[in-house]
């Protein structure tokens, strides 16, 4: 059994509107699985869903995290138990810095492991690591001192979110146009960094529109997400594919890409 | 002193219940006790301290920057100040930090030069009260050119039933000086309604500065009804950090007089109405001179249904040119049984001034408590912290230990209202 597994997964925004029309997909620790799609084919919807976002609910099939049916957890209990959602477009938090957060952010996780005992991180432990990840990530010093994502560029919100990503060591990530936004150097340091990331504890969901990600980040899968369903699967070669021909073979009739 | 304590009496009871403000109806001026006495004499040390007192503190849970400056804490236990004694090298600077009873007694001259001539017995009726039956409180002279490293600080508190607490506090900053003094309050809970009503008066000489920090948390039946007032002369600076908490009413308005050209004068102030809270706060700021300047920035929270609000004063007299003066006033309104309110009263009378005025509400997002959510917050430490993200400009410029204080205080006060 896979660590993420989706069942006929169906997702509706509140006014009952079906986004996520019937996804099946396997995610496990060491493998890297890309989702690529049209825009508006649903893609951030599901990653929402996954997560617990209120808004998006799922209202079919089912979503089970490590055999348990998420849909009983909240967004907290996700984390916790190893779910990580990249964002698409991150919020900003004024006046908390990212090391404050990202110190709750690691306590609260420790906490829920440790059976609900308060067990934080030792602070010399936490700056090293929190200065080898941004190290690591090019991120300049200076941004661990800023208030969470409040007036960041762009390629730094997303940078920001990988070094999440990196600190919490989730299980499952989802990363939702991760790739969007940086530019060419900062695309390769984020790429090789989500890579190193996966490994036998830790698989990846990479959303992406683009090849160019994925030459770093080198999927194993590949899976072609348009109006709320996958419609082909395949290796790494399906991403060039559709680098090349578009998602036009795979729209229904008449539709436009 | 009784002179003075018999006209204020007359003066409380001639005037009415401001009409204004909070519901000032609950108060029963009959049934508090004005004046109670722990322990017999002052301890000098901290050894002497009374043990059920200093378990008190203990549970309280006195920071340890508190511990660390014992020697320089005055405290306040049940109206009598029973702790107090300066640091050495304070004394040595000529600097008097003593409880306001001993302050009157030792050192007259310099007391009756100031006391009750910033807030005047006469200000208002709560301040008449005051005046009327004061006791305890800190008495604070800083020499000239002494700039005083470590804040002093005091704690107060309220232990006894329906004890009001009077305290007056007097703090002169003589020319080119510097003091912080920090006054932290909690109280614990009570059957019945309690009142406090402090008069606090600063001088801040040409080019001193002072700064007044206060962190209350009292409990939710106390009412809270305190005059603060400040003069800054020539080139001084005078600062008010005031965070209020608890209560079940409180009306302060820290406030500057601007009195010499180039005074500069900062109010600081969080509100926080919980349910049943109504915490009506803010700042004045009086320009009588020429290029002197302001800043006032508020930010409150309510929450399950408490109330918020900022009222403020600022006042420019007729030749004060070339004063500035910016009020930013934040509301944070934390769902929708909650309330927030916004009283900017403005009176300039002079046409060459620069003032600003900028006032926000919000909301805490979905989309931001859904963010730190992912990351593994429960919901009420992902609202504590936008909270404390908001509150954080003033936060920061609070010593480290009440700063760390300040946001216990805030994830307590979210936790109570999940679910
Ligand atoms: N909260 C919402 N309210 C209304 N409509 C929504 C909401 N969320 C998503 N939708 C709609 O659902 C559809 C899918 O949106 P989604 O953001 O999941 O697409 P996407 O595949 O991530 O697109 P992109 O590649 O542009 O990021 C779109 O038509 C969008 O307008
Ligand atoms: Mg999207």
């Amino acid at each position: 059994m896979a660590l993420l597994e989706l069942n006929d997964l169906r997702v509706s925004l509140e006014d009952g509107t079906e986004i996520v029309k019937g996804v099946d997909l396997d995610v496990s620790p060491g493998e890297i699985h890309a989702l690529m799609g049209p825009n508006g084919s649903g893609k951030s919807s599901l990653a929402y869903a996954l997560m617990g976002h209120p808004a998006y609910e799922i209202t079919g099939g089912e979503a089970l995290f490590d055999g348990q049916d998420v849909s009983e957890m909240g967004a907290d209990k996700r984390a916790q138990a190893g779910l990580f959602l990249a964002f698409q477009y991150p919020h900003a938090i004024p006046g908390v810095t990212v090391t404050s957060f990202l110190r709750s952010a690691i306590n609260a996780i420790r906490k829920a492991r440790a059976g609900g005992e308060d067990d934080p991180v030792p602070i010399p432990e936490f700056r090293k690591e929190l200065l080898e990840a941004m190290e690591h990530l090019k991120i300049p010093r200076e941004l661990a001192q800023r208030y969470l994502n409040d007036g960041f560029s762009g390629g730094e919100k997303k940078r920001v979110e990988i070094l999440q990503m990196a600190m919490l060591k989730p299980r499952i990530a989802v990363l939702d146009e991760t790739d969007s936004g940086l530019d060419i150097d900062a695309l390769r340091i984020v790429a090789n960094g989500v890579r190193e990331l996966v490994g036998p504890e830790t698989g990846a969901l990479v959303i992406t529109h683009y090849q160019r990600i994925l030459n770093h980040i080198k999927p194993d899968f590949v899976h072609v997400f348009v109006d709320g369903r996958i419609v082909e699967e395949g290796g790494p070669e399906l991403a060039h594919k559709l680098e090349e021909e578009g998602y036009e073979a795979f729209l229904p009739e008449g539709a436009e890409a | 002193m009784r002179k003075f304590r018999l006209k204020s009496l007359e003066y409380f009871q001639a005037r009415p219940l401001p009409a204004w403000g909070g519901d000032l109806t609950g108060i029963d001026f009959d049934n508090i006790f004005y004046y109670i006495r722990p322990t017999e004499k002052q301890a000098s040390s901290w050894e002497d301290l009374p043990p059920d007192i200093k378990n008190t503190w203990d549970k309280l849970g006195i920071p340890e920057a508190e511990k660390k400056y014992l020697a320089g804490v005055g405290a306040q236990y049940e109206s009598e100040v029973v702790y107090h004694k300066l640091k050495e090298d304070l004394e040595a600077q000529g600097v008097l930090f003593l409880d306001m009873d001993s302050g009157l007694r030792e050192h007259e001259e310099l007391v009756k030069e100031y006391f009750g001539k910033i807030i005047p017995q006469n200000d208002n009726k709560f301040a008449a009260l005051n005046s009327a039956v004061w006791s305890g409180g800190s008495f604070i002279y800083v020499p000239p050119g002494v700039k005083v490293e470590m804040p002093l600080q005091a704690y107060f508190r309220i232990n006894a039933e329906n004890m009001g607490q009077f305290e007056r506090t007097l703090i002169i900053v003589d020319e080119g000086a510097y003091v912080h003094y920090v006054e932290g309050c909690t109280a614990p809970v009570y059957s019945s309604d309690s009142l406090h009503s402090a008069v606090v008066e600063i001088i801040v000489k040409p080019g001193a500065r002072c700064r007044y920090t206060t962190i209350q948390n009292w409990s939710n039946n106390v009412y809270n009804l305190v005059t603060k007032r400040a003069v800054a002369y020539e080139n001084a600076t005078m600062e008010w950090v005031d965070a209020n908490l608890g209560s079940k009413l409180t009306m302060k308005y820290p406030a500057i007089w601007l009195m010499g050209e180039g005074a500069h004068g900062e109010v600081l102030s969080i509100a926080f109405g919980g349910k049943d809270q109504h915490l009506d706060a803010g700042g004045k700021a009086v320009h009588y001179a020429p290029h002197t300047s302001s800043i006032i920035t508020s930010k409150s929270i309510s929450k399950d249904g408490g109330r918020a609000s900022y009222r403020g004063l600022l006042e420019v007299a007729k030749g004060a040119v070339g004063s500035k003066s910016k009020v930013v006033c934040d509301a944070l309104i934390l769902d929708e049984d909650s309330r927030s309110d916004t009283y900017p009263y403005i009176r300039i009378d002079e046409s060459n001034v620069d003032i600003g005025h900028e006032a926000t509400v919000s909301k805490i997002g979905e989309e931001q408590l859904f963010y730190l959510m992912s990351r593994g917050l429960s919901e009420a430490e992902a609202s504590a912290m936008v909270v404390s993200g908001f509150v954080e400009p003033i936060t920061k410029e609070l010593p480290l230990e009440y700063a760390v204080e300040m946001n216990r205080l805030i994830q307590l006060q979210m936790e109570g209202s999940v679910g």
